[in-house]
């Protein structure tokens, strides 16, 4: 019999290979990384020249603070949006590529596998972000004379763990179906992104909107990261924000490994894991 | 025990007294997009397999005839763990195929019609992810993989370019290679040698030979090609409409159905020939999937 020591060597190796896959992905992708960087840094610009745009019209506002309070709005959506698309393909890409099959034969645990995925996409991910702030930052006088950066990137790698898990439960969705089920994905990641004060605190919300940006990760992720770079609270100040987030991830992550194992039976039961495309 | 892999630590455990293929009354039904009716089902269920039983000894090469359609393709799905059957039982050298599927993972690999790549990446590139997902470190696989190309025939001072570039028959030894890199002591070929012009396909046959022969493999090749079961399998099953309806010896087959050649024995079992498709069984997986998409 394998020892658990030879059980949990091979799981890291399995993780390492998907890690590994999506680096050799975006070696031969790279140009497209590049011009879907330029899109987004030029996406962001258009929404932080806002706070710029309400001062020029006759606003009384502190346009430092508003367009440091949008630029963070801008950033963290570029990179959730990486998160959901990294997990949610796990399946739609590899279909799509028809490698599906192999994936889903090898003794590779499911967890492992999804582990890869969400390591790579929080990595590639949080590189982009800093990226997109650092190059839009040089066109504004942003507020952060206060800002702890080191507490805003833990907010953000805790609240990655809620954020795999539900892109881990909408990557179900291509194994149930193939084609809409890639396609309530991306809905589901724009609600999500919708309710959660990107751009707007979330008490302009109407009432039921509220319901979910309470229970929403974004919303936590966005308040943290605003306090700590806005008015640079401390690790210690955000207990309370940052454990919320923590539960939230107990609760997104087996409950997503769940719902993937679930659909990886239906999707076996049904005959669904052949390639398309 | 298998052949010691020479970049596996831990060999896969194989259970010597088991037999490498144990299937008994395996089922597999889909369900079928079926015209509205007033009062009727709009689906309904085709047997893709059909109460199927065989057994395949350690060692042995098995290939299985049948038209497109037939029930083979969904076979090796269920063998792969890629499918939940619907009846019946089957087990890979004594290990239950649904109840353990990671223990049957360990030592089974295929080889399908497609051989499915990254087509941006390289064939090394695709080859070493691949033994990651098998627990097979990048130590381990930094010489083994050209060493294995190297013997599929893949030349390898183009184990660099992307598989787009490299024609079918280059992609289908990268897959055999795929397939060889994991130790798999059971290697299920699913028309390996379909679309391959006649050289690439004389050299497939010859390396699944190699495998038969030097290694301890046991292979259950899927074919439309009658000389490549004649010629490479110790015995020959028909499968038609999910039945199995004979596996015996080339000879004893063609002996049985009193005829010269196994096309003709193939005509006899199944009274059809294989130019004509069944339009029944596990094409319904793509009909379902269309109605669901």
């Amino acid at each position: 019999m394998r020892s658990r020591a030879q059980l949990l060597r091979s799981e890291l190796i399995g993780v390492a290979g998907v890690i590994e896959r999506n680096l050799y992905l975006t070696r031969r992708y790279i140009w497209w990384d590049v011009a879907f960087l330029v899109w987004t840094v030029a996406n962001t610009l258009t929404i932080v020249f806002i706070g710029r745009g309400i001062e020029a019209s006759g606003g009384a506002i502190d346009v430092e603070r508003v367009t440091t309070y949008l630029l963070i709005g801008a950033v963290i959506w570029a990179y959730l949006g990486i998160i959901f698309e990294f997990i949610t393909e796990t399946v739609a890409w590899e279909r799509w590529e028809g490698t599906i099959e192999y994936t889903f034969m090898a003794p590779l645990r499911r967890s492992a596998h999804l582990a890869g995925m969400a390591a790579f996409a929080v990595v590639y991910g949080l590189i982009r972000a800093l990226l997109i702030f650092g190059i839009v930052g040089l066109f504004f006088d942003l507020s952060l004379s206060n800002a702890n950066f080191l507490a805003a990137i833990v907010v953000l790698l805790v609240a990655s763990v809620s954020f795999a898990g539900i892109g881990i439960m909408t990557a179900v969705l291509p194994l149930i179906s193939p084609e809409k089920g890639a396609q309530l994905g991306f809905v589901a990641q724009g609600v999500l992104l919708v309710v959660s004060g990107i751009y707007y605190p979330v008490s302009v919300l109407p009432d039921w909107m509220k319901w979910l940006a309470a229970i929403s990760p974004a919303t936590y992720a966005l308040d943290g990261v605003r306090d700590a770079l806005l008015d640079g609270a401390d690790l210690t100040t955000m207990g309370p924000t940052l454990g919320i987030l923590v539960l939230i991830g107990a609760v997104c992550i087996p409950a997503g490994l769940a719902l993937f194992s679930a659909g990886e039976r239906y999707a076996k039961r049904h005959g669904k894991l052949k390639r398309s495309g | 025990m298998s052949q010691p892999h020479p970049i596996l630590e831990t060999p896969p455990q194989v259970l010597t007294a088991a037999p490498a293929i144990e299937v008994i009354e395996l089922r597999k039904e889909f369900r079928r997009k079926a015209p509205r009716t007033a009062t009727g089902p709009r689906r309904r269920r085709i047997a893709a397999l059909d109460g199927v039983t065989f057994t395949v000894a350690r060692g042995e090469t098995v290939a299985i005839l049948g038209q497109n359609g037939s029930g083979k393709s969904t076979l090796v799905r269920l063998l792969s763990t890629l499918l939940l059957h619907d009846g019946g039982t089957a087990k890979v050298f004594g290990h239950d195929v649904f109840r353990e599927p990671r223990a049957v993972r360990r030592l089974v690999n295929r080889v399908s019609v497609e051989a499915s790549f990254f087509k941006k990446m390289s064939a090394a590139e695709n080859l070493s992810y691949a033994a990651r997902f098998y627990g097979i470190s990048a130590r381990e696989t930094r010489d083994e993989i050209p060493r294995i190309l190297g013997r599929v025939g893949f030349p390898i001072n183009r184990r660099t370019e992307p598989m787009e570039n490299l024609s079918r028959g280059m992609q289908q030894k990268v897959a055999l290679a795929r397939a060889l890199l994991t130790a798999p002591v059971l290697l299920l070929l699913d028309e390996p040698t379909t679309g391959l012009d006649p050289r690439s396909k004389l050299e497939v046959q010859k390396f699944v030979r190699e495998i038969r022969d030097v290694h301890d493999a046991t292979i259950l090749l899927c074919t439309h090609d009658m000389t490549e079961a004649d010629t490479l399998a110790d015995r020959v099953g028909i499968i038609d409409r999910g039945k199995l309806l004979a596996l015996k010896t080339p000879d004893a087959l063609k002996r049985h159905y009193g005829t010269a050649t196994l096309e003709e024995a193939f005509f006899a079992a199944t009274g059809r020939t294989f130019a004509e498709d069944s339009d029944e069984g596990e094409d319904d997986e793509d009909d379902e999937r269309e109605v669901l998409a």
